[in-house]
This record gives C-alpha cells, sequence and structure tokens, in this order.
C-alpha cells in the first residue's frame, strides 16, 4: 500500500483501528492503482502528469504528522466527528432479529458522508497550492460538500452537474449558489452523473495548473479510488472502535449502500482483515434488475474501462455506457469503485441489490419507529437489513452505514406518493 | 515496413509534411464516411484517423462529442468502423487508415477479436486515447502480433522520461497534443509547440504529427514548420456539423477546406525545401 490511512481521522476515537498496513493481509492497490485486474489509469496522457503530481503531493502530506493534525482537527470540529454509533433498538425489535447498529453519517455538516473526503481533499488541494476547484455531482450531496469546503478555504469552485440532475435537485444548486459557488449544466450525453465527470475531466485537463479536481467517490483513475477510501476510511475506524467499545466484539455484519461505493469502503475498509466480519453492499435495482432499468453493475453488469478505471459496467452489447435509473440520485451511476469489483471478485463481499420501492419502504420504516429520516440512498442499505437482521440472531450485531439524512428527498418522496410540495 | 511507416518515408523523400484529417465514423449517417474518406485522400490527405464513436469521450471537446452524438443516435458500432475500413479498401490500398477512439468497445468486442478483425480489415493501427504505456499490455501484444502500429499520444505535460517511455511503446507515429485541453481547444502557441516537438524529435525516432487546435490554414502552416504531419479534426467535423442536413455536399465541402490546408502546407515545404 502506497499511503498510510491508519494515521487518518483518529481524533477522538481512540486508535483502536486496525493497522492494516501491517497486517499483511490486504495490500491494494498496487503501485500502478489495481485491485486485482481492477482499477489502474486508463486517461488520456495528458492526465498522466497531473495525475502523478496528484500522487506525490498525496503520498508526501499522508505522511505529514502537521497536515493529519489539520485533518483530524477539522474532522471533529468542522464535521463534527466521530459520528455516533446509534444502536436502534425499536427497529431491531420490530424485525426481530440481529441488533442493529447506524452509523451515523447523516450528522456530520453538510448532512453526509460526502463531506469526510471534500474536507481531505480541499485540504490537499490547498498545500499543492491550488486556487481553484472543481467537481461533479448527481443529486448534489458531493456538489454542496465541495461548495462547503471551498467557501471556508477561500477557493474558487466550479461543480459541474447534469442538466437532468440540475432540474431535480433544485434545493441543492440553490445551495451551492449561496456557498460561492458555480453551478455548470452539463447537456452531453445522457446529462447526469456520467457526463458531468467527462466535463470535470476536461476541465482539469484544459486548467491543471492552478485546478484540483475533488472526485467524490472512490472511482475515477488511481490514485482516486486509493485517496477517496483513505479519507472515507475513518467512517469504518470509529465504528469498529465504538463497536468493541460497546461490546467488546465486532460486528457479525456490515450493510452499505453502493453508487460509486465511497460511504460502502469508508465502512468496510479497516474491517476488511476481519474475516468473521460478513461485509454486504447494496445496490439500487431500480425497478427490478429484470426490467434494465437499474443502477446495479455488480449485480448485474460486467467488467469494462470507464472514468480511468477498470471495472464493472452498465452498457450494451457494443461497449456504450447506457443510461441507469434509481429513485436515489446519488445511487445513479453506470460504474462503479473499482476496489468494490475486486472485493466482489475475491469474495471478501456481497453484493445485493434492492428496488425502488424496497428501499421507500424502508424509508418510511426507520422514519416511524426511530424517528430518524435516512437519505433514499441509505434506505437502500436499510432495505437489505430489513432481509438480512430476521435471518441473524438477537446475540448478532449488524453495523449499517446510514450515509446520508433525507431532508434533500422530501420533494422525491412526496411526489412518489402523490403529494406537491 | 507498415503502411503507415512506409508512407512517412516516401513523404520524407519529397520533403513533404503530411497532413492527417479526423472524423468521426458514421457522422452524420454511415453512408458518408467512405465517399468522405476518399474525397479527403484526392484533396491531398496523407493518412486518415476514423474516429469510434464512444459514449463518454473525456478527452474530445464539444465539437467532437455531438459528432460522437450524432453516431451513436445512428447506432454506429465498432463492427460498423472497421467494415467502413473494409469498404474503403476496395478502392484505395495505398492511404494509411487508423481507428482513433476508447478502450471500452474495443474490451467488449475481446482485443484479439479486435485486432484479427482490425487488420482483415485493411486498418493500419490504432490511437486507443485512454490507454497510455502503463495499461493495456495484452492489447498491445496483439495488435503488434497483427502487425498493427500503436500511434500515443504526447502532451504539453510530457516529461522527458515519459516522452522516451512512450518512444519504447509507440510505432507508426506519435501524436503530440499542442495544447493543455479537449479536441477543439484554441489558443495554439506556435513557439511553445516548436519547443516541445524539438525536445519529442531529440528524444524519440519516430514521426511527430501535431494536432488539436489548428483550424485554419495559418496554423496549419505554422505546425508545418516543426512537425512531421499536421492533424485537424474539429475544423472538419465543425464543417460536417454544418451540412449534416445535406449530407450530399459534405465529401466536397471538407476537401475544399483540406486543400486550403495542403496549399498553405506545400507553401512551408516548397519554402523549407
Amino acid at each position: 500500500m502506497s499511503t498510510s490511512p491508519d494515521h487518518l481521522g483518529l481524533a477522538g476515537t481512540g486508535s483502536a483501528g486496525a493497522t492494516l498496513a501491517s497486517s499483511g493481509a490486504y495490500n491494494w492497490p498496487d503501485a500502478g492503482g489495481h485491485f486485482g485486474t481492477y482499477g489502474g489509469m486508463f486517461v488520456p496522457e495528458t492526465l498522466m502528469h497531473p495525475l502523478e503530481e496528484l500522487r506525490t503531493a498525496y503520498e508526501r502530506y499522508m505522511a505529514d504528522p502537521e497536515f493529519l493534525a489539520e485533518l483530524d482537527a477539522d474532522l471533529q470540529d468542522y464535521v463534527g466527528r466521530p459520528s455516533p454509533l446509534y444502536h436502534a433498538e425499536r427497529w431491531s425489535r420490530e424485525l426481530g432479529g440481529a441488533q442493529i447498529f447506524l452509523k451515523r453519517e447523516d450528522l456530520n455538516h453538510t448532512g453526509a458522508h460526502k463531506v469526510n473526503n471534500t474536507i481531505g481533499q480541499a485540504l490537499l488541494a490547498r498545500r499543492m497550492g491550488k486556487t481553484r476547484i472543481i467537481a461533479e455531482t448527481g443529486a448534489g450531496q458531493h456538489g454542496v460538500a465541495s461548495a462547503t469546503v471551498a467557501a471556508r478555504l477561500g477557493l474558487e469552485c466550479v461543480v459541474y452537474m447534469g442538466e437532468v440532475d440540475i432540474a431535480r435537485q433544485e434545493a441543492n444548486v440553490y445551495r451551492m449558489r449561496l456557498l460561492g459557488a458555480r453551478v455548470v449544466s452539463v447537456t452531453s450525453g445522457s446529462r447526469t452523473l456520467k457526463d458531468a465527470l467527462n466535463e470535470a475531466m476536461r476541465d482539469w485537463v484544459t486548467n491543471i495548473d492552478d485546478t484540483f479536481y475533488i472526485i467524490g467517490t472512490v472511482a475515477g483513475p488511481h490514485p482516486y479510488p486509493a485517496m477517496v477510501r483513505d479519507f472515507q476510511a475513518v467512517i469504518g475506524r470509529e465504528a469498529r472502535a465504538q463497536m468493541l467499545a460497546r461490546s467488546g466484539r465486532l460486528p457479525d455484519a456490515l450493510v452499505a449502500c453502493v453508487g460509486g461505493g465511497s460511504n460502502a469502503i469508508g465502512l468496510f475498509y479497516p474491517f476488511i482483515p476481519d474475516e468473521g466480519v460478513a461485509i454486504y453492499g447494496v445496490e439500487a435495482a431500480g425497478d427490478g434488475l429484470q426490467t434494465g432499468r437499474h443502477a446495479a453493475p455488480l449485480c448485474a453488469g460486467r467488467p469494462g474501462v470507464l472514468h480511468g478505471n477498470r471495472t464493472y459496467l452498465m452498457e450494451d452489447n457494443h461497449g456504450q455506457i447506457v443510461e441507469t435509473h434509481s429513485i436515489s440520485a446519488g445511487l445513479d451511476y453506470p460504474g462503479v469503485g473499482p476496489e468494490h469489483a475486486w472485493l466482489k471478485d475475491s469474495g471478501r463481499a456481497h453484493y445485493d441489490s434492492v428496488t425502488d420501492d424496497e428501499a421507500l419502504r424502508a424509508f418510511h420504516h426507520l422514519t416511524r419507529t426511530e424517528g430518524i429520516i435516512p437519505a433514499l440512498e441509505s434506505s437502500h442499505a436499510l432495505a437489505f437489513v430489513h432481509k438480512l437482521a430476521p435471518t441473524m440472531r438477537r446475540d448478532q450485531t449488524i453495523i449499517v452505514n446510514l450515509s446520508g439524512r433525507g431532508d434533500k428527498d422530501m420533494h422525491t418522496v412526496a411526489s412518489h406518493d402523490g403529494l406537491v410540495l | 515496413m507498415s503502411r503507415i511507416a512506409a508512407r512517412f518515408e516516401q513523404l520524407s523523400d519529397r520533403g513533404r509534411t503530411a497532413l492527417i484529417p479526423f472524423v468521426t465514423a458514421g457522422d452524420p449517417s454511415p453512408a458518408v464516411t467512405v465517399p468522405l474518406m476518399h474525397a479527403m485522400v484526392a484533396a491531398g490527405v496523407d493518412l486518415i484517423e476514423l474516429g469510434v464513436p464512444f459514449s463518454d469521450p473525456i478527452a474530445d471537446g464539444p465539437v467532437i462529442q455531438r459528432a460522437t452524438e450524432r453516431a451513436l443516435a445512428q447506432g454506429v458500432s465498432l463492427d460498423d468502423v472497421l467494415d467502413m475500413v473494409r469498404r474503403f479498401r476496395e478502392q484505395d490500398t495505398e492511404t494509411p487508415v487508423i481507428l482513433m477512439g476508447y478502450l471500452n468497445p474495443i474490451e467488449v468486442m475481446g482485443y484479439e477479436t479486435f485486432a484479427v478483425a482490425a487488420k482483415s480489415a485493411g486498418l493500419d493501427g490504432a490511437l486507443i486515447v485512454d490507454v497510455p504505456p502503463e495499461e493495456g499490455h495484452a492489447l498491445v501484444e496483439m495488435l503488434k502480433a497483427q502487425g498493427l502500429d500503436l500511434v500515443y499520444l504526447l502532451a504539453p505535460t510530457s516529461t522527458e522520461s515519459r516522452i522516451a517511455r512512450i518512444g519504447e511503446v509507440a510505432s507508426g507515429f506519435v501524436y503530440y497534443v499542442s495544447v493543455k485541453g479537449v479536441t477543439g481547444a484554441g489558443n495554439l502557441d506556435t513557439a511553445a509547440v516548436a519547443e516541445k516537438v524539438g525536445l519529442i524529435k531529440s528524444l524519440i525516432r519516430l514521426p511527430v504529427g501535431v494536432g488539436f487546435g489548428i483550424n485554419n490554414p495559418e496554423t496549419a502552416a505554422s505546425v508545418a514548420r516543426v512537425a512531421d504531419a499536421v492533424i485537424v479534426g474539429s475544423a472538419i467535423v465543425s464543417r460536417i456539423e454544418a451540412l449534416a442536413a445535406t449530407p450530399e455536399r459534405i465529401p466536397e465541402a471538407v476537401a475544399e477546406f483540406l486543400a486550403g490546408l495542403r496549399h498553405a502546407i506545400d507553401e512551408v515545404d516548397a519554402h523549407v525545401a
């Protein structure tokens, strides 16, 4: 492993995290950014030097105690970490099986796990002397998290967002503009997240001298999948320490939703060497896998190359990337982080999917039983827990990543229920 | 010797700078492409780059993105593009043709299937935009086994060690991207291009083509002073776009534009000679 994530973000949790680097069991990615046959650097030559520059800076600062202290302090005082690990007792009782613990990333500043990563990358950008931040966004959560840290650090911020997504996420667009970001409407291709990512790459290659591209998920070319994972791994390190402190043992299962997969890898990564911990990633089955209208490349796609890495993709028979569907804009992406592809093939993690309707039922169920309104993305993980928990004993435990709060989804849920807000 | 190497050798003997057009295969309709290729040859081009449409062309600016979308709307696939090359070869066995595109359609077809099909169609090489020398070793082996040339990009940000490394794997020619940006970008800095091309030529034995941002006879002439080949894409594709409703007029209009570039390059070549 080329980086040292285990020194990162331990503020307030004690240093109970596994030291993966020393375990020797799991050392991905390799020097070229590969996770087994996945990942890598499939980019035009124009991007190779900026990526090399980024990798060098990342490795340098992740070994710099001053940088790590700055990051830890921001995660504690600005984001509000550590996030609680909450025992959802009533919901656990209703499901009648395992005890369910929610990792409350929804309580972070800006309302989701995304800020863990944008704080890290923005601090890195400042150290590299970059004055301009660009980002892609789908639902707008990563765009908001990027605009937020850019405002705080006084950096110019441009967010690329598909025209289709702008129309369905007006509140987040306004939020980004309030924060001083320029939101650029992307009208090429399917006019959604994947096209926003294409456009951000084009901006980056044109403005590499002063611009830092903050990718919001564990996709893209090396070093992004590893770097974003390392910034998000604070989730799993905290959860592991919190569970050990509470019960003296590790959880039996982890569950997280997977779009690009950053909240999932953030929870999973520190547990990978813990073979007794079952790991479940949950993709968006949309209208159902059999309809083709979904966003579940791991469950129903095949390996290919998109956005700088080899991974599972949703594509047609000629290798063109196809449009995806999910009620949750944050899961509406035709690829997935390459480390998930590797965890799937290696058998260390299991990937399943739930439909829009199942996710909505879980959304309402958690809201009514625990007084917590989850994001529609996170509701996919909750819906899977609905199926998993009853198959487990009452003395067993599940940690589910409640990756974001549902405030942004009020309009979507209301319109699904036939209401106009 | 490959058809590309032979062509550059002839050009060098005659003191002529190559003119290389790029068009997206199947834009605005599949029927246009082969007649357009012949018309471009008649206008004096020396090698043709044929773009394979891909849904997510991250290295391309808006003009070629739209061309890609027009071709994809007609369902143009990698198989179709190879078929166009095959039909072009029925009348022209001299002019080298390379494909320029992205890896994923080749992944789906399969590396060996692609390499064999490309060779049998009469293709001479490929420039796979998102495959730097660090990746795609298995594909490179398959293409080389079929005698196909592998053209690589070089960028303003490519370091000396990267240039040398690319020189070891590339064949046919190398393609220097003249600006930091995507295809169709403006602001060509000819002095900076001259300096970088000089550096590349000191490190690599292959011919050096220069593209991105060449859109008129003046920029073509200034690049011809320093490069072995002048590569023009978006400026052609935007003319195709303007005539998309009357595709029968496209070959003639593109040929006229290219003849103007050819004339400007010839004047430079005559002066240098």
